[in-house]
């Protein structure tokens, strides 16, 4: 089940605001999209402090059978990647949620949220696919 | 052709009648008509070809060519630049011929061919292992590519896209990163030794060890520049010098890489070679080319396997780390034998004997009057030295005795890395092929042309 906290993008990634008054959100992929991917083993994440764009390339992820690009849901700076990952790359299959959790970034223009789609609109569409 | 436009030839496999199938489903009338673009005057032209000859006549014949050719052996060579003439055992034929072995490819079927991959990673730590480095891969094309790729990874570890080339690398591999470049929007400037520059925007300094002219620069100062600046230190390293050299890994350097052939290869025309490429261990999945590892498999037996295959090609498409996967399997493993075949301390002696013979004839040739050596750097087996008149001249006299002098610098390719204080250049080249009395006949007929 996905979460209705947060948004989703057709690129089978979420955001999840963490805090309303400083804009920081927390940015992941989607069970669906580990589970297509299968076990993953590298996720190559941007910088600390760099600057990502709405729906353009942040990094990649790479499974035991691909590599995908990440796509960032919005646009604002890298505040945080979860290093775990680094040691850890399984985390974003068992707990892609919580645990998994990509990225946090500090939003530039919060309107972006308005073209991402809920919890609900995103399991129709991965149902279509 | 027939008069239907059809081909029939002993090499095309398939009948008229098939074509002629192939022909009805793509609405073509004849396959002439599939090569309307090609204009008609290029479309099989009279070559005005001899006839076709017999084997044992065209055997006679090309004979006579390949007589034509001076081969390395009929007689002693100072010409290396690039190329060396080092003895190959004969283990290294013997082995490399074996039919379990012979292939320029690396496997496609990994799990079914465990020798050729066990070559492969004893080859890939012998190679880490010369230069001092936590990783090596399964081999590149040879010490120019090799080079050019390694500024490419440089580029995309940094995410920058400007290289410091020094000026003393072969121009030949310099070319050869400008080709690589050109289309990928990286900028390349060169810079003598002494102006290195880098800055926040530098992806690499890119330098040779010991550089084309022989010279060991410091490494040492490249590295702290580099890292200074957060770009890489890149460095084509001859591996025979690494049994006497300090290696480029002691150094910091981030990427070596270099020319294979003086490990069992021999000169040819210059190539088929072998290139070798190293890195460290963070910088793993930006490295171009196959890596194989080794493992166990379900139940605990030690096997090897290709490994971090999500870089190449066949699963990241346009986006690999690069495009190589025919490789020169058959030099790896030339060069594998050939290591193994001369062990540490063979391999160490075997530095220091081309070490000691070419100092021999530095010493020798600064004896002469009209001939001076440039030592200003320390130097491994090749050195410059000025003659009394045009190298051409000297290389010409050198042959009418059976010598093969050293490289003529007077080519305008050479001028931005010369000091300027050399004049008739030549660069020599001495390796253990070179007896005392190679030396000394080379020292004697120079003497003559005061």
């Amino acid at each position: 089940m996905n979460p209705d906290d947060r948004k989703y993008t057709k690129e089978h990634e979420w955001v999840k605001i963490q805090d309303t008054t400083s804009n920081l959100a927390v940015v992941g992929i989607t069970q669906y999209a580990q589970d297509q991917l299968g076990d993953v083993v590298y996720i190559d994440m941007p910088d600390i402090g760099s600057n990502i764009v709405h729906m353009e390339k942040m990094g990649e992820i790479e499974s035991v059978k691909a590599v995908s690009d990440l796509f960032s849901p919005v646009s604002g700076e890298v505040t945080k990647v979860n290093g775990e990952l680094l040691d850890h790359p399984e985390l974003v299959n068992e707990d892609p949620y919580n645990e998994g959790w990509i990225l946090q970034v500090i939003l530039s223009d919060p309107q972006e949220l308005e073209v991402l789609i809920s919890a609900g609109e995103y399991e129709s569409f991965v149902e279509e696919a | 052709m027939t008069s239907t436009g059809h081909f029939q030839s002993h090499y095309i496999p398939n009948t008229l009648q098939e074509q002629a199938a192939m022909l009805a489903t793509i609405n073509a009338r004849s396959i002439d008509e599939l090569f309307a673009d090609i204009p008609v005057a290029f479309r099989n032209p009279d070559l005005n070809l001899p006839e076709p000859l017999s084997e044992l006549e065209i055997q006679k014949e090309l004979s006579g060519f390949a007589a034509k050719n001076r081969v390395l052996s009929s007689g002693p060579s100072f010409l290396g630049a690039g190329s060396y003439n080092h003895f190959i055992p004969s283990i290294v034929k013997a082995l490399i011929t074996r039919g379990e072995f012979l292939t320029a490819y690396t496997p496609y079927q990994p799990e079914v061919s465990q020798g050729t991959l066990q070559v492969i990673y004893e080859f890939q730590t012998l190679i880490a292992n010369l230069y001092e480095m936590e990783v090596a891969n399964a081999g590149m094309y040879d010490g120019a590519t090799s080079l050019a790729e390694g500024v490419l990874m440089a580029c995309r570890v940094t995410r920058r896209d400007k290289a410091i080339v020094i000026n003393s690398v072969s121009p030949a591999y310099q070319q050869v990163i400008q080709t690589y470049c050109q289309a990928q929007g990286i900028e390349i400037a060169t810079s003598s030794p002494s102006a290195v520059s880098p800055t926040q925007e530098t992806a690499c300094i890119v330098a040779q060890y010991p550089n084309f002219i022989g010279g060991i620069e410091d490494l040492e100062h490249y590295s702290e520049l580099a890292h200074n600046s957060g770009a890489l230190l890149v460095i084509s390293s001859d591996p025979m010098a690494m049994g006497m050299l300090k290696p480029p890994g002691e150094y910091g350097a981030d990427i070596v890489t270099g020319e294979g052939q003086p490990l069992g290869i021999p000169t040819s025309y210059g190539g088929p070679y072998l290139g070798l490429f190293a890195t460290k261990q963070e910088y793993i999945r930006q490295m171009p080319s196959r890596i194989v590892g080794r493992t166990v498999d379900t139940q605990g037996r030690s096997g090897f396997v290709l490994t971090l295959q999500t870089r190449e090609q066949h699963i990241r498409r346009e986006r690999a780390t690069s495009n190589i996967c025919t490789n020169e399997a058959l030099y790896a493993l030339a060069s594998t034998i050939y290591l193994s075949a001369m062990g540490k301390q063979g391999f160490r002696k075997l530095s220091e004997l081309c070490y000691h013979k070419a100092h021999y004839a530095a010493n020798e040739i600064s004896k002469l009057s009209g001939y001076t050596v440039h030592d200003a750097n320390p130097f491994f087996q090749e050195f410059v030295i000025n003659c009394p008149v045009p190298a051409r001249k000297i290389n010409q006299t050198l042959l009418d005795h059976n010598i093969l002098g050293g490289l003529d610098l007077s080519d305008s390719t050479y001028s931005e890395l010369l000091p300027s204080n050399v004049i008739n250049g030549m660069l020599v080249c001495v390796t253990e092929m070179n007896s005392k009395e190679d030396i000394d006949a080379l020292v004697s007929v120079l003497k003559g042309i005061e």
